[in-house]
């Protein structure tokens, strides 16, 4: 190896921006925060913040209030946070890997294959614990990708982002009538219809259990891997010129997308756009590096669909709104406006 | 034997046979230029040598050993390669994108230490781009963007550096402000180069060897002087070409050519 002559230009400066990505990140962690604590103090029963900090901290079941904050709302909104993020981290990890801003879960089979897995869960009666649930909804959202790769890689020329993203949507469109089909042939409409349009109600202390760990998990293995998935969204060539083992890098980042995807999936349904929308506000916010992008979709992720569910419940109280038909209201305008500014430079 | 050479190369996509029973030889220390016409497989030959593209059969070898054995990181810290025309990523400073270039000597998180932010300042300056440090590469013009990627190859500080069309979308000036960095740094820092150029008289001016490839094979590689006549041109391109002595440089020029008449073409014209 030989020397470089290196000259000191200026003194040691920063690259990448991590005061704005560190305040970033800590604003939304507060906002996060927040957003939970309102979720839980607004409802059929208006409760204080005061009381919700007794419930969490001092818990006492004969109190009333404290009895419905811990068992049906707080679990509802720490379901509502961990959907979110693993949706948004999917989804981010989707973009950066296939260097198609539209890559979502939703779009590339995944969701679709989960929910098929789910609606035959409840077809057959599979589902003997929450465990095996998610274990299938995992594999539901691995056969739904496949298909997709699959598909798309099948014809010369291999995976192009246009190519992935058409399978996604022929695939996608498949399974989820499979799912549908299977739903009324066998008279589940009641149960799946819900989970197709999906929601957080319900959730319960047993699944946050066996889903927070998954999905925290998934989050970590994301961010240790972000800086893998930024070389990686500089193309292929570059990514293996840098001296990156890019298929073992795919081949990981898939993993950690299904995982998310299928936790996120087996609790809450398919929820559209989350996936899409959180990476795209995120990278407005913090740049393209996706160390940033990742535990910022994250977070913004969680507090979304918190907000989003928020008001899902309240707004035609005391019917539930599904939290996916929220996200989509206020994502599809926002991404219209986003497309529209980001098209100039995308092009 | 150089430090990276190849055998009984064989690169295909898919079916298609690209390059067949290639033999090249890069010398250390020395420019080396890759000339012939568009889809021949310069870019194959580049990606094949710098272990993008695995061969279908034969070995590239750099300091004696496989790189298909060797890790890729390893390899990462000896060879660079700027692709042709990579897309840019939208949102990236151009100091953050250099400093990716750090990556083949980064462990864990990845933490840029003292000596990283030198050599990705050097690479900057260099290259001429340390004022346009904070600036989000999509908002550089081509030429601009084009010295980014070089300053991200320079950073990773390697000896080897193969680029694939390094001066398209240059104006004149700064085509010739990049093959002068290339020339400097392989004259001061005796780094090898090599690079595909379709500007002959470029080729040739840099080139310490030239390489002029056609449909897969290379037609003739030696000195500038060897290459560039009109024999070679002729075969490789189908010009008629005039050869002539820069009165500056004293290497081989393509004064004027001409397309070489076949009756195929009077027929497209008529
Ligand atoms: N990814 C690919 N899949 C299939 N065929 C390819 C692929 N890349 C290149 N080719 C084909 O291989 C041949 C050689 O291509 P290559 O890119 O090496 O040419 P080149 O000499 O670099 O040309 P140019 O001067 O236009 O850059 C061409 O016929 C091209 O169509
Ligand atoms: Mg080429």
């Amino acid at each position: 190896m030989f020397k470089t002559k290196t000259k000191v230009i200026n003194d040691v400066k920063v690259y990448s921006r991590p005061q704005v990505g560190m305040t970033i990140l800590l604003l939304g962690c507060l906002l996060l925060v927040l957003s939970i604590g309102l979720a839980v103090s607004v409802g059929a029963a208006k409760i204080d913040f005061r009381s919700v900090w007794e419930a969490i901290f001092n818990y006492d079941a004969s109190r009333e209030t404290d009895r419905i904050i811990m068992s049906l709302r707080l679990p509802r909104e720490l379901g509502a946070a961990v959907v979110g993020g693993a949706f948004a981290v999917s989804g981010a990890i989707m973009q950066g890997m296939t260097r198609n801003p539209l890559a979502d879960p939703g779009l590339l089979g995944l969701n679709a294959g989960a929910s098929l897995a789910l609606a035959l869960v409840f077809a057959f009666n599979l589902g003997s614990s929450y465990f095996t649930v998610m274990l299938l909804s995992f594999v539901g959202a691995g056969v739904g990708a496949g298909l997709v790769f699959g598909l798309g890689s099948m014809t010369r020329g291999g995976l192009s982002p246009i190519r992935i993203t058409l399978a996604g949507a022929a695939v996608s469109a498949l399974l989820s009538s499979l799912g549908e089909g299977v739903a009324i042939y066998y008279k589940l409409s009641q149960d799946l219809a819900f989970w197709t349009a999906g929601g957080v109600s319900g959730t319960n202390w047993t699944q946050l259990k066996i889903i927070v760990p998954v999905a925290v998990i998934g989050m970590m293995v994301s961010i240790m891997l972000s800086r893998q998935l930024t070389i990686l969204s500089f193309g292929e060539d570059l990514a293996k010129s840098l001296g990156q083992r890019t298929l073992v890098t795919k081949a990981v980042l898939m993993t950690v997308v299904l995982i998310l995807a299928g936790a996120a999936v087996s609790l809450a349904g398919a929820i559209a756009f989350v996936g899409l929308l959180v990476p795209h506000i995120v990278r407005f916010l913090v740049g393209t590096d996706y160390r940033w992008i990742i535990p910022c979709s994250a977070i913004f992720g969680s507090v979304l669909l918190v907000l989003a569910d928020t008001f899902a419940r309240t707004v035609n109280a005391p019917y539930e709104t599904p939290v996916g038909a929220v996200v989509a209201m206020v994502g599809v305008p926002f991404f219209l406006y986003l497309a529209r500014k980001g098209g100039r430079k995308r092009s | 034997m150089s430090r990276l050479y190849a055998e009984d190369l064989k690169v295909a996509y898919g079916e298609r046979e690209i390059v067949k029973n290639l033999k090249i030889d890069i010398p250390d220390r020395e420019i080396t230029t890759i000339i012939g016409p568009n889809g021949c497989g310069k870019s194959t030959v580049l990606k094949a040598l710098s272990r993008i593209l695995n061969p279908k059969s034969g070995t590239v070898y750099l300091d004696g050993k496989s790189i298909s054995k060797e890790s890729t990181k390893k390899i990462a810290q000896k060879m660079a390669i700027l692709p042709q025309a990579p897309d840019s990523p939208d949102g990236l400073t151009v100091g953050e994108l250099v400093s990716y270039g750090r990556y083949p000597y980064q462990k864990g998180f990845g933490k840029l230490t003292k000596k990283d932010y030198n050599v990705i300042d050097w690479a900057l300056s260099v290259t001429g781009i340390l004022d346009y440090k904070e600036r989000p590469v999509d908002a550089l013009s081509g030429g601009q963007r084009q010295r980014v990627w070089i300053a991200m190859a320079l950073a990773q500080e390697t000896d080897i550096i193969l680029l694939d069309e390094p001066t398209t979308y240059l104006d004149l000036s700064h085509q010739l402000e990049v093959l002068e960095l290339l020339h400097q740094l392989n004259r001061d820092e005796k780094r090898t180069i090599v690079m595909v150029i379709h500007d002959l008289n470029h080729a040739a001016r840099f080139a310490h060897h030239m390489v002029a490839m056609k449909e897969g094979s290379i037609v003739k590689e030696g000195k500038a002087e060897e290459v560039m006549t009109h024999k070679v041109l002729f075969d490789v391109f189908n010009i008629d070409a005039e050869i002539g002595v820069d009165p500056r440089t004293r290497k081989p020029v393509c004064l004027t050519y001409d397309l070489v008449k076949s009756e195929q073409y009077e027929k497209n014209l008529a």
